[in-house]
């Protein structure tokens, strides 16, 4: 298949940055970063620059890869990074456009690599149990309903990858945060710390400049892991009561 | 250095004893000199980012280093399986001695005693660890934790979360190492490359790193230096393993005197996604715990294959009385759940005779329809529905298997397109982990002083294969529940040492060297990529070096190494500036140290005249086609020390003192 690609390249933090052309040939079997990788070979054989992206595990679990696809954070698939995005879902002589995720909190480092190091701070604020090494009792001293588990699974599911953020028309890290908060809350070992976590975590999510949440839900229709927004509302009733609760 | 003498400093005393007797009697590092001692911790994996916490929690200075953006993406994260633990929760005979046996076992008897018995026994300690910091396991209706079965084992002791174990366990670490740094125990330094070690007077002092940001080289300097830095399966340049996974610090290492320990010991995975085309850039892996359920065969006919190949015909239009379930066939005892070396070479047997069924011929089918059955079956009992319909079954049935394994199900059909609740998968063995690594003693201290290794860094647990769920289980026994003890051994003797100062002429030396490094690969200027390098790099060591080898091979795989790492150097072409952010030198300082990694890999298997676990030779097999060790004369760690003209090879006798060296037999 031919395609015209249209990727966002900008030398670095300060410079300007514009959208360039490029023809690439690709296979349907390829995965979305592959057909960049045959992009970049085919500059380096001219002596040009390649394309800066970030990338690493290529299965969809390290949330490393980041690229805003037409417009989509990981493009048009449901429920996929864009490393597992595959060709198949594009069609000989579309024109696709390549951007980085756009928001005050991740600047642009350079063409579509950014900076998270926001999300690894926010995590630093409380996003963890206090426990250290050697101190935990038996494994199995403490009972979890096995739903109760799943679904702190599923909100411990998040990669991390920001693409909420990238969605969101506030650049919010609401579904970030609330993720980590209902992951750990909803578990016994994270209750202890539960109010206080998400209030810490917040400030953070402040400081770091993300914007407010205005519940138009497009984090969670973005996100590769499919994290629910019923995370953000869990949030939001503890970081209230670590304000207002009887408790404070 | 001729005559190195290489110490285990195994403890004295009886197996089970030696590590509770050496705890109790080790030397220690008051914590008012805790305070002022500095470790360097390199990589922020499972093996990593637990020791960077555990140590700054026990008051430690820790700088830790990552080349990711953040601590959270090593590709710790993208285990799925699950971790061992001897727990015996499921009451089914398990215990430490069994562990223990099951993994020396498991490596062919080539891992040291003292060090696998120890990893049995903290075993237990992880999962308490990783369930207090809130790791979602996977739990039974009455609340406690599931278990699930492991290849080459018998019973059930692997902890899982849903397929992605590797990922909660990882964030589980990753928030430990986040509160440290929130408390500033540990100094993260994220996006920076090691790229040289610094020893002072003989001893491990520092290492210069890149910022990948902004290309500036950086000395640091501690007491002591960990490395925690994973395996270096992209050797291959096809493997499981991250783009970014590398052996550049260990190999830094090795070039200052470290040895590296049985290179050649590699772990093919059998349960891949096929090859597909030449562009691919990495392979995936398909969980192992998908053989609790699913079962491999080919079929009979090669007339079958052929039709399968060319698309005329499809899995499930082979009648039952014309499949190969070889694995069954062959292995009665452990049938799908024989290790992983044992299964990948039945796979290349089936292929190489003709039976494959992808079109390239590379691959074989894992099959869920008898799973399906049974699990639709039980799930209509216990539903008390009577007489149920063949698609009720069916319906139910897809239910539990999606439950089980309905992310890794999602995974194929995404990169696929086929949809393998309906049709079997196709996989084919892959490479996915390293046995071999930095030589390490019972304290996991390299023959460097104050030179430390980690995780699938080091050589030291799982000889020659490793059992499926035992990677996450080394690297958090590793990082949690070893190095915070074992370093005090090298650390007490440190406590007058004043800081280190980065200041020292040896630091400047190093950056020097690097900095001549990184201009000597700028300057070549030639016309071909990296890239290019890095998978010709990669088919010579699959052809030659990987799931079967022989003498002559082993030679021209040298020999070609050799010749293509001459080529790099003369015309490689690194576009950009070494002063800036820039992938492709990165990519290319890697590659360099691959071509030196992988002619001491074909000098390993060259020289390991048996065949044992991963390492199979073409020359040493029995009548019937499996491996034949000679305990006789190789029941040592071979362990490497660089030279570019011919490597050096040092010895690690290894004594069995309480298992019996048998033939591994999973029949």
């Amino acid at each position: 298949m031919k395609l015209t690609l249209k990727i966002w390249r900008q030398k670095g933090a300060d410079k300007k940055g514009q959208l360039e052309s490029y023809n690439v040939e690709a296979s349907e079997h390829m995965s979305f970063l592959e057909m960049m990788d045959v992009l970049n070979e085919e500059l380096i054989s001219k002596k040009e620059e390649p394309v800066a992206f970030e990338h690493d595990c290529r299965e969809g679990i390290c949330g490393t890869c980041n690229l805003v696809i037409d417009g989509r954070p990981h493009g048009p698939q449901q429920g996929t990074t864009t490393c597992q995005l595959h060709m198949r879902h594009f069609k000989d002589g579309d024109t696709i456009t390549v951007e980085p995720w756009r928001a005050k909190a991740f600047p642009v480092i350079k063409d579509l690599v950014v900076d998270r190091s926001s999300f690894d701070r926010i995590i630093q604020a409380g996003g963890y149990v206090s426990v250290n090494t050697g101190q935990a009792p038996d494994g199995n001293a403490i009972p979890i309903e096995k739903d109760e588990a799943l679904s702190a699974f599923d909100a411990a599911a998040c990669i991390g990858c920001g693409a909420c953020v990238a969605a969101c028309p506030n650049g919010s890290a609401m579904l970030f945060t609330s993720a980590k908060v209902a992951h750990l809350g909803k578990l016994p070992q994270g209750q202890v710390e539960h109010a206080a976590r998400s209030k810490s975590m917040v400030d953070q999510m402040d400081a770091e400049g993300f914007g407010n949440c205005s519940n138009t839900g497009a984090c969670e229709v973005e996100c590769p892991k499919e994290i629910s927004i019923n995370n953000i509302a869990m949030l939001n009733r503890s970081y209230l009561s670590s304000i207002f609760g009887s408790n404070k | 250095m001729a005559g190195i003498e290489l110490k285990s400093n195994v403890p004295a005393g009886e197996l089970k004893q030696k590590w509770s007797d050496f705890k109790g009697t080790m030397n220690l590092v008051a914590p008012n000199n805790k305070r002022r001692i500095e470790v360097i911790v390199v990589g922020t994996g499972l093996a990593g980012a637990s020791a960077a916490a555990t140590l700054g929690e026990l008051g430690y200075q820790v700088k830790a280093f990552t080349f990711h953006d953040s601590p959270r993406r090593a590709h710790s994260i993208a285990a799925q399986g699950g971790i061992n633990a001897a727990k015996n929760y499921q009451n089914d005979g398990d215990s430490i001695y069994r562990l223990f046996y099951d993994t020396i076992k498991g490596g062919d008897y080539r891992s040291r005693e003292a060090n696998v018995y120890r990893l049995a026994e903290v075993s237990a300690d992880i999962i308490d660890q990783c369930v207090a910091q809130g790791v979602p396991f996977a739990r039974e209706y009455g609340g406690l934790l599931a278990n699930r079965s492991f290849g080459g084992v018998q019973v059930s002791r692997t902890f899982y979360a849903r397929g992605q174990t590797g990922q909660q366990l990882l964030i589980g670490a990753y928030q430990a190492l986040s509160r440290q740094i929130s408390t500033g125990q540990v100094s993260m330094y994220n996006r920076h490359e090691m790229l040289d070690l610094v020893k002072i007077d003989g001893k491990a002092r520092g290492i210069i790193t890149r910022n990948l940001l902004t290309g500036k080289l950086e000395k640091h300097a501690a007491h002591c230096v960990v490395l925690a830095t994973g395996g270096y399966g992209n050797v291959f340049y096809l493997s499981t393993n991250a783009m970014g996974s590398n052996v550049s610090a260990a190999w830094r290492g090795v070039r200052r005197g470290a040895l590296m320990a049985n290179p050649c010991f590699t772990q093919i995975h059998p349960t891949c996604i096929p090859v597909s085309g030449e562009y691919q850039s990495k392979l995936t892996l398909m969980s192992e715990s998908l053989r609790n359920d699913g079962r491999v065969w080919v079929p009979k006919s090669k007339e079958d294959a052929i039709a399968i190949r060319e698309g005329r015909k499809k899995g499930n239009d082979i009648a039952e009385e014309d499949r190969d379930y070889y694995l069954e066939r062959r292995y009665p005892a452990f049938g799908n759940l024989v290790p992983r070396d044992v299964a990948s070479r039945a796979a290349k047997v089936a292929c190489d005779a003709g039976n494959g069924v992808a079109p390239t011929g590379l691959a074989v089918f894992l099959d869920f329809a008898s799973a399906i059955e049974r699990y639709g079956k039980a799930a209509a009992h216990s539903k008390n529905i009577n007489n149920p319909s063949k698609a009720e079954i069916t319906k139910l049935g897809k239910a539990v298997v999606e439950g089980k394994y309905g992310n890794l199900f999602e995974m194929y059909e995404k990169i696929t397109g086929e949809n393998p609740y309906e049709n079997p998968m196709k996989i084919y063995p892959a490479v996915h982990y390293t046995m071999g690594g930095l030589w390490v003693d019972y304290n996991l201290q390299t023959n460097v002083p104050g030179l430390f290794a980690l995780g699938e860094a080091n050589f030291s647990d799982h000889g020659a294969n490793r059992l499926g769920a035992s990677a996450l289980m080394q690297g958090l026994a590793d990082g949690y529940f070893v190095i915070p003890y074992t370093i005090g051994q090298f650390l007490s003797k440190e406590i007058r040492t004043p800081k280190i100062s980065a200041d020292a002429p040896e630091f400047a030396a190093a950056e020097k060297d690097v900095q001549d490094r990184l201009n000597q690969l700028m300057s070549i200027k030639g016309n071909q990529s990296v890239e290019s390098f890095h998978r010709r790099l990669g088919k010579i060591m699959w052809e030659y070096c990987g799931m079967s080898r022989n003498a002559e091979g082993l030679k021209k795989g040298r020999q070609m190494i050799r010749e293509l790492r001459e080529e790099f150097y003369k015309d490689v072409f690194i576009p950009g500036d070494a002063n800036e952010f820039n992938p492709e030198l990165e990519k290319a300082t890697k590659v360099a140290d691959f071509l030196e990694l992988g002619e001491v890999m074909m000098c390993d298997a060259l020289d390991r005249n048996e065949s044992c676990g991963g390492h199979f030779r073409e020359e040493y097999k029995s009548e019937e086609g499996e491996a034949q060790r000679n305990d006789k004369d190789f029941t040592y760690v071979s362990a490497w020390e660089w030279n570019e003209t011919q490597p050096v090879l040092h010895k690690e006798e290894l004594a069995f003192k309480n298992v019996e060296l048998k033939t591994r037999s999973y029949k």
